[in-house]
Formats: structure tokens, sequence, C-alpha cells
């Protein structure tokens, strides 16, 4: 295979996801890199078959067959199965990659010593590798020793991280933490004759002790310290270091995994990973702050990017929500969020018992899809709900560390807090992008967009935009051989422009009609009224100079109050949004009736 | 074109039932390839480590940690009792002394004088493994597994909840079609499996529980019911383990739907016999379903066993309708067309055509169909 960028013209990348495993075929032509043809086959992964080659080949040959090119080899010789191109470039491929989330991805617990600061640092280093946690622990989390002990023993972790202590501190508190771990002697998920293991990036003092103590029970590796002082964060060791451990021990005991890392020259990326790469890379390259969700079957991820308070930097935080998904999880948005909160944004009324059993039955059955209308309305209500509270769990572990450096001795251990702030902010949002088959794959744009808007409650004037087909993943580890490849993609394939969404903020008791009017391009296109939902679709879907005057002082559309907001936005699909409801969205007692409104006003319901 | 692969509940009255009953740590087996053994029979056992207990000795005696080591009355590796002073300190000319006693019985595993910590793990305790069916041992792994096999009739249900339990599978006087109330109950339900009709009522299934019977396999439920069942509202489908007086098994879905013909039949082919059941649920790929399996005394018989569905879905094909607005119904395929379908909602999407015992035809998703073997 080749992997040089300049000898690349096919390549064929799969995603291993939990229920579907994505073959993608990306194709160089003169004018630029395409995605040109896509397979999928339900994984494997787990028993009867336990294999994840068998799905990725069924993947391979759907490609094979929709596009005419010969991908598998036919003498079946060889390391790989695949043909390699040769003389013929329309047939054969040059480079196979793949990213994986299968067998509930990588599963991490993580320990540290104060709640707020190393452990949320050690969280947020595991969730940007890619990583679900499965627990938290930290000193002060308030459990007893035994507790603790109790928790951790049942987990059966792919990978522990510890931390704990800036570097030079105390080393009291870490060395608890590992004899509680030591204590507990979680068991690793695969290979139960391997030791379990063991990342620490804490205390430098403590590093020795540490590892001698979790050696009885742990391969441990030591790297530099995720907080080495607690106004800085340095998450790169320990991410690298998980990255590791995930292909040494997690993927090459998963099964069927090693024999599909030996079709690749490149290592295998967890999905995630490979996500929050091509997030962050746009919103570096594009300079704005960027929310991303990808929305699937058992949880849902968000990745941000948003500037810091010193707005020099931007900084990635990217976390994931276990158990709210689409259809392994729905039941659990249902129990999370509740039934009332789900009706509240359907157009139809229907009974609390009704919606229960057929939120239920879709957990039993994850793979049916909806049929009829109402049935479509309700799933997108649930994605509302998973949306909202995937978000708030973001927002809190999205945080910024500042701050001037201040002495403590050691028994202000548990007390220290950094100058610790809230990065998202939504009225500063530029672009929202949402992926997974609800959003993607939703029968109307609009219906996309107005998940995200309702959903996310979204503030001022963002750009919205969903992943087509939901290649994020595969885009992700082709950036790591082909970066421009990969970079054209995504902007001409990948994203799909829906529009832009306005949302004033105003206070309660604002007595107007008009919170704002809006122009693009100097031409004036209507106002937005108190209270309703409307669609202002122009005939251009590329870009457009827009204009948003706030009608009163106390009205911001995101410039600050009374401020007008100019902006160059993409029109796409939907064209402008604008929502004169107020934030946070409280819905009023007639939901239904008010719910048909909003759908009837962009087009969704007659 | 790919495959079509629709996976579906298993349902035969022939099947040949293998159980590989796997230790969670390495053990003893108690068991020999061509042993025959009964549901209930152990057969294999383990230690699993004691709780290690952590004892903050410098804390309880006020002492720097690097000072701890003076005061110890053990040393690493002796065995101690409930009670037992692990350390003590004098002081006031020996007037007042402090001590730190052991809260469990066990053996002192470490001691760390930066923490001035002791670690004290107790004895380790034994657990068994049963055969959970009654069947022939075919294979061992020593100290690790035993394979049992049986033959006879196995059904999936869609989901459950309850683990590994034994009984005498008996009929319910609800049929297939009928709700489970306290009157389709038989006046004897002890160590009973009840088969039958669809969404019980708490009543009944307290009134089943109460008078011992020990699963009940029915058609549907809803969700307010199975809520009030298991005492919490399940989020996601991982279960098992709950703690409730008999495991129930739903073969068809959550609402009012009668029990599967298929299903009903077989089950009751086989009334009156010793039967093992298991509600563990976890929807995720290569789900893990509930399922009721019966052995035959007889072991297996000349009759070929059936094979079990292998998921390909074809013209012809015997399928559940598994989504409104046709849930519960069955139907057979007439058509598979290859391309993409506008549906209802406008999704775009693989579909097939079914025609209903009534003659009417439709067409559904894929995605929306299970097989049924037939």
């Amino acid at each position: 295979m080749r992997i040089k960028p300049e000898d690349l013209k096919t390549v064929l990348v799969t995603d291993c996801g939990s229920t579907t495993t994505k073959a993608l075929l990306f194709e160089k032509r003169p004018d630029r890199w395409h995605q040109t043809f896509r397979g999928e086959a339900p994984t494997t992964v787990e028993a009867p078959v336990a294999d994840v080659t068998v799905c990725a080949t069924n993947a391979f040959t759907e490609v094979q067959e929709l596009s005419g090119r010969t991908i598998l080899s036919a003498s079946g010789e060889g390391t790989t199965p695949f043909e390699i191109t040769d003389s013929d470039p329309s047939q054969g491929i040059d480079l196979y990659l793949s990213t994986s989330s299968a067998g509930g991805g990588l599963q991490m617990l993580v320990a540290g010593v104060v709640r707020n600061i190393t452990t949320e640092s050690a969280e947020r280093a595991a969730l940007g590798a890619g990583a679900i946690v499965m627990e938290a622990v930290s000193a002060d989390d308030g459990r007893e020793d035994h507790e603790r002990i109790e928790r951790i023993r049942h987990l059966k972790p792919d990978i522990v991280l510890v931390t704990g202590g800036i570097d030079g501190g105390s080393t009291l508190h870490v060395v608890e933490v590992a004899e509680i771990l030591v204590a507990a002697a979680p068991r690793p998920r695969f290979g139960d004759t391997l030791k379990l293991p063991v990342i620490y990036a804490g205390n430098a003092n403590a590093a020795k002790e540490v590892e001698e103590i979790l050696s009885r029970i742990a391969q441990v590796v030591v790297v530099p310290n995720v907080r080495p002082t607690l106004e800085q964060e340095n998450l790169g060791p320990a991410r690298e270091a998980i990255h590791e451990f995930f292909l040494s021990h997690v993927m090459s005991h998963s099964p069927g995994y090693g024999k599909l890392m030996s079709w690749s020259p490149k290592p295998i990326i967890a999905t995630p990973a490979a996500v929050g790469d091509v997030v962050e890379e746009y919103a570096e390259r594009s300079r704005q702050n960027v929310l991303c969700v990808d929305i699937g079957g058992a949880t849902t991820d968000v990745f941000s990017v948003f500037t810091d308070r010193s707005g020099d930097r931007r900084l990635f935080n990217r976390t994931v929500s276990a158990n709210l998904g689409m259809s392994y999880s729905i039941a659990n948005v249902l129990v999370e969020a509740g039934a009332d909160l789900i009706r509240r944004w359907l157009p139809f009324e229907i009974e609390e018992s009704t919606v229960r059993d057929l939120l239920r039955n879709k957990m039993i059955r994850p793979t049916s899809i909806p049929q009829t209308v109402e049935d479509l309305w309700l799933e997108q209500a649930v994605c509302r709900e998973a949306l909202r509270l995937s978000l708030k769990h973001h927002r809190s572990l999205a945080v910024g560390v500042a701050g001037g450096q201040k002495e403590r001795g050691i028994a202000d251990v548990f007390r220290q807090s950094s100058d610790r702030y809230e990065l998202v902010d939504l009225m500063k949002l530029d672009v929202v992008i949402g992926s997974g088959g609800v959003l993607s794959h939703a029968p109307s744009r609009m219906q996309a967009a107005l998940m995200m808007l309702e959903g996310f409650g979204l503030e001022g004037v963002t750009q919205l935009a969903v992943d087509s087909i939901f290649m994020m993943p595969h885009l992700g580890v082709l950036a790591s051989v082909h970066p421009e490849g990969a970079v054209e993609i995504f902007e001409h394939d990948c994203l799909v422009h829906l529009g832009c969404a306005v949302v004033p903020v105003y206070p309660p008791l604002l007595k107007v009609d008009a919170l704002a009017s809006l122009s693009i391009d100097g031409i004036e296109i209507g106002k937005i009224e108190i209270g309703n939902v409307k669609c202002f679709n122009t005939s251009s879907k590329g870009d457009g100079a827009l204009k948003v005057v706030p009608l009163h002082r106390k009205v911001n559309v995101g410039a600050g109050p009374g401020e007008p907001f100019e902006r160059t936005i993409r029109l796409g699909e939907c064209g402008v949004i604008v929502d004169g409801r107020n934030r946070p969205l409280l819905m009023p007692a007639e939901t239904a009736l008010a719910q048909r409104r909003v759908y009837q006003n962009l087009g969704l319901l007659e | 074109m790919g495959k079509a692969f629709t996976p579906g509940l298993k349902v035969s009255s022939s099947a040949i039932v293998r159980k590989c009953r796997e230790l969670p740590l390495a053990g003893e087996t108690l068991v020999s390839v061509g042993d025959i053994v009964k549901a209930n029979q152990q057969i294999a056992r383990t230690l699993l480590q004691g709780e290690l207990r952590l004892i903050r000795v410098a804390e309880q005696l006020g002492l720097p940690a690097t000072d701890v080591g003076d005061s110890l009355k053990v040393r690493v590796g002796d065995d101690v009792t409930q009670g037992q002073v692990l350390a003590e300190v004098s002081g006031f000319w020996g007037l007042l002394r402090s001590t730190v006693s052991s809260p469990i019985t066990g053996k002192v595993e470490f001691f760390s004088d930066t923490t001035g910590h002791i670690g004290v793990r107790a004895a380790p305790r034994t657990v068994s493994l049963s055969a959970y069916l009654s069947g022939e041992v075919v294979e061992v792994v020593a100290g690790r597994s035993a394979t049992v096999q049986a033959f006879g009739t196995y059904a999936q249900g869609i989901f459950g909840v309850g683990g590994e339990r034994n009984g005498k599978l008996e009929m319910l006087s609800s049929g297939a079609k009928g709700r489970v109330d306290v009157d389709s109950l038989p006046t004897s339900c002890e160590g009973k499996v009840l088969v039958g009709g669809h969404s019980p009522t708490i009543k009944a299934l307290q009134k089943a529980s109460s008078l011992g019977a020990v699963g009940l396999v029915t058609g549907s439920i809803d969700d307010a019911t199975l809520r009030e069942f298991v005492g919490h509202d399940i989020g996601v489908a991982i279960t098992g383990d709950e703690s409730v007086p008999l495991t129930l098994i739903v073969t068809e879905g959550f609402g009012s739907i009668p029990m599967g013909e298929r299903i009903f039949e077989v089950l009751r082919a086989v009334n009156g016999q010793q039967c093992s059941l298991n509600g563990a649920t976890q929807v995720r790929a290569g789900a893990v379903r509930p399922e009721i399996i019966v052995p035959q005394p007889g072991g297996m018989s000349a009759e070929t066993p059936q094979a079990v569905a292998d998921g390909a879905l074809e013209v012809g094909s015997h399928v559940r309708m598994i989504r409104v607005p046709y849930f519960g119904k069955q139907a057979h395929v007439t058509e598979l067309p290859s391309a993409l379908a506008k549906i209802e909602t406008g999704a775009w999407t693989r579909v097939l055509r079914a025609k209903f015992e009534d003659g009417s035809e439709v067409i559904v998703p894929r995605a929306n169909v299970e097989l049924v073997q037939r």
C-alpha cells in the first residue's frame, strides 16, 4: 500500500461503529478529492460472529458493487484482502484506513485528588483521546474509601488514568489514590491474563512511589503531569499514552482487530478522536468558535472549540454522554428528561403512556426506523432532549483555567481552586455542526436545523451545518496521511450548510412586537417578531452579508444589548431562520399548538 | 448488492443448545466431558478475592505517617482477626494509650509509610456455577469453563428482566391473545414458568410471585407496569441483574401485543416440562436476548435439528413488523426491490413489499421487519 500523499489517488476508509460499519471511498479526480461511494454493514464485533473483519468485508463488498471498482482481491492471497491499484487506476485501492468505536469504544477510569482540578484535567485528557469515562474518582469526592473501592472493583476499564497534585506539591493524597486503586484491583475488560494498563500523569515527585504501588496490579506508564501547575494544563502526553494503550491493549484484543490492523499501514484511531481532529482543524483554519455534536445510537459526543478568556487561544474540548442516544439509549433520554419534556416538542397531542411504550420499543429494536411522520417527529423530539442534556454536560466540563499564582500550604490541598470559567458561550458560537443519523439523514434539512436550534437553545447568530453522511471520522483518519485531501472533502462533500439561525435574547418582561430587523446584502428582508419562529429563504444559497439591528436597547443579537450585528453568512438550504422565543426556551401550556405553528411557519407542516 | 441481513428471534422445537458456563476467575471445574448434569447442579467454583480495607492509622493515632511504623503491632503478611490491635501508641508516661483495631478478619497486605495506611484483606469467598440447563457436558476447559449441551426447544424473547431460573412450564388460561390478569393464573404456581397472553397487570405479576412462580413468558408489557414491577425506570436495555421475584420475558415488545402464534405453539407443545430461562437482555450488535430452553429428556432425537435462523431475508420469508403502523403483524415477503424508495416520512431507504394474511400488501422499510422461523 501507498502512504505518501503524492502517491494517493484512491483511499478506502472504514469506521467500525457499535451498530454499523461504514466504508467510504475517497478518490482524487482532476479538480479535487471527492467522496464517491459508500457501503455499510451491521457490525459483527460481538457474538455470534465476533470478528470485525466480517462486517468490514461486507461493507467493502457493497462499495465494490456500487462503484464497479475491484476492491477485493479475487485470489484472496496476500497479507490484505485488497486489490492494490497497479497500472489501471480505475481498479483497486492505494490505501486502507480505519477508525473504530465498536464494542463500546474505549472505556476508561480516571482518578485524581481534587475534583475540580486534577480529576477534571484527567477527564478532559481521556475524553480528548476518544474515551468514555466510566467513573471519575477523586480524593475529595465525598465517598468513604470502601465506597470508592467497591465502585472501582466492579468496573472493567480498558485503561486507567491516575493524576493528582501539581509538580512539587504534596505527594500524600496521590499516593492514597494509588492505594485505593490497588485495593479495588479492577480487572481489564480484555485479556484477563494481562495486567491492567495504568497511566500516571500526576505530581512528578510522587511518580516513583505511585509506580511502585500500582505495579502490583498494573502495567504502569509514567508521563508528564496533566496539571504541572494550577494555571497550566498539559494534556498532550497523557493523550498520547492513552492512544498507545488503545492500540496495544484494546484494539489488539478486540475480536478480529488484530487482522484488521494488519490490513492498514496506519494505526486505527478511536472514532471520537478522529472526529475531534477534524473539528479542531476546521475551527483553527476558519478562525471560528465551533460546536459539533455526534448523536449516535448509544452515546452523544459533543466537541467544542472556543476562544479562551484572553482571546488568544482556541481551546478544544470533547465530552461524551455515555447513555444519551437515539437507539440503544433512547429510553435513557426518556428517563433523564421525562416524557413531558419530550412531548413539548411535538406538534400533536399524545398520551404519556404511548410515548413511553413507543420509545421502549425503539430501545429493544434499535435498528428500526420511523415509518410514519408522527413517529419521525417523536424521535426528533427525543433528539432535542438528548442535545439539550449533552450540551449541559459538555458545558460543565468545557472550562478554562486561568489566574495568577497563589501560595498555598499543604493543608489547603482540597481548598485549592483555579480561576475556572465556562468556555461555551452560545452568543459567541459561530458554527454548529450536527452529525449522526437523526441529523444527517433527517428527511428534511429544515428538520435538522430545527432540532439543533431548539435542542441546543441557540442564541445570537449561528451558522448551521450537518455532516452529509457522517464522514467526519473517516476524514479524521484520512487527515493523518493526506490533510489537504481531507480538507477538500470536508468543505465540499461533508459539510452541508443549512443556513443561519438568528435568535435575539431579551429581558423576560419586554413588551415589544418586533425585536430586530434583518437585511441581507443591504436589502431588508423582514423583522423578528417576539415569540415567533420564521424562515426567510432567499434565492441565493451562497454567501450573504447579514445585518441584524435590534429594535430595542435591551435586545441582544450577539454584539451586546441594542448593538447591531453584521457578519457574512452562508445562506444554505434553509436560509435565515429567526426565532423570537426568548432563552431559556420556556414552552407555553398548549405546547402542541405552539409547536404546530412553528412547524407550519418553517414549512414542515401544512 | 450485499446480502440482506435481518436478524430474527430464534424459535425452534428441535434445537441443539450449547451453553458455555465460564468462571469469572480461574478456579475448579467439577465435571468431566460426557457427564449428564441437572440444571441446578454445581459444575464449577472459584475463590473471589476478599475485599481490602484501608485503615488510616496515622490519622486515627494523630501521628505523622513516617512515625506509624514504630507503633505497629503487626507485620505485612500476618493474619489478623476482627478487633485485633494493629497499632498502638502510649502517651503521658504510658498512662494513656491509643490503639487502632482491625475492622475485619483477614491478612495484612501492605503498609505505607507515605500515607500511614494499613491494608487488610478479607478471606476469599467461594463462587459456584450451576449447569443452568439439564444436558450433557461436551467440553471442559480445566479450571475455567464447562460447556453443557442439550437438545430440545429453544425460544428467544425480545426483552426480559431477572436472571437464570429453572421451573416447570405451564400455559396460562389466557391463551396467546388474552390479557394476563389475576384470573389467568393457575391455582398452583410454585416453581412454575407461566406462559401466554400479554400485558400482565401488576396485580397478576405480584400474585404470581407471591404464589411462587419463577417465571412469566408473555407477549408484551406496558412501560408503567414494568416500572412498578422492577421498582425503577430502565434506561438502557442491559438487564438480568434485577432483584425481581420472577424472571419476566416478553416476546413481542411494549404495549399491548398478543404473544406470537409461533412461539406460543412451540412452547405449548412442551407444556408441563422442566425448562431453564434467563431474562438477561443486552441490546447491542450481537445482542443478548432473553431465552427459554426446554431440554428433551431423551437427548438428541433422530430428527435433524433445525438450523438456527441465519438472518437471510428472501422473497417468501415470514416476517414480523416491528414498528408502527403495522407493529406486531406478520406477513410474507413478496418483493425485495434493490433501489432505495421514499417512505411516508420523506426518507429514502431500502424497502420490501409484504403481504398480510388478509391479502393486503404494504411497503415497509427493511429495517422494520424481523424474520420469524417456520
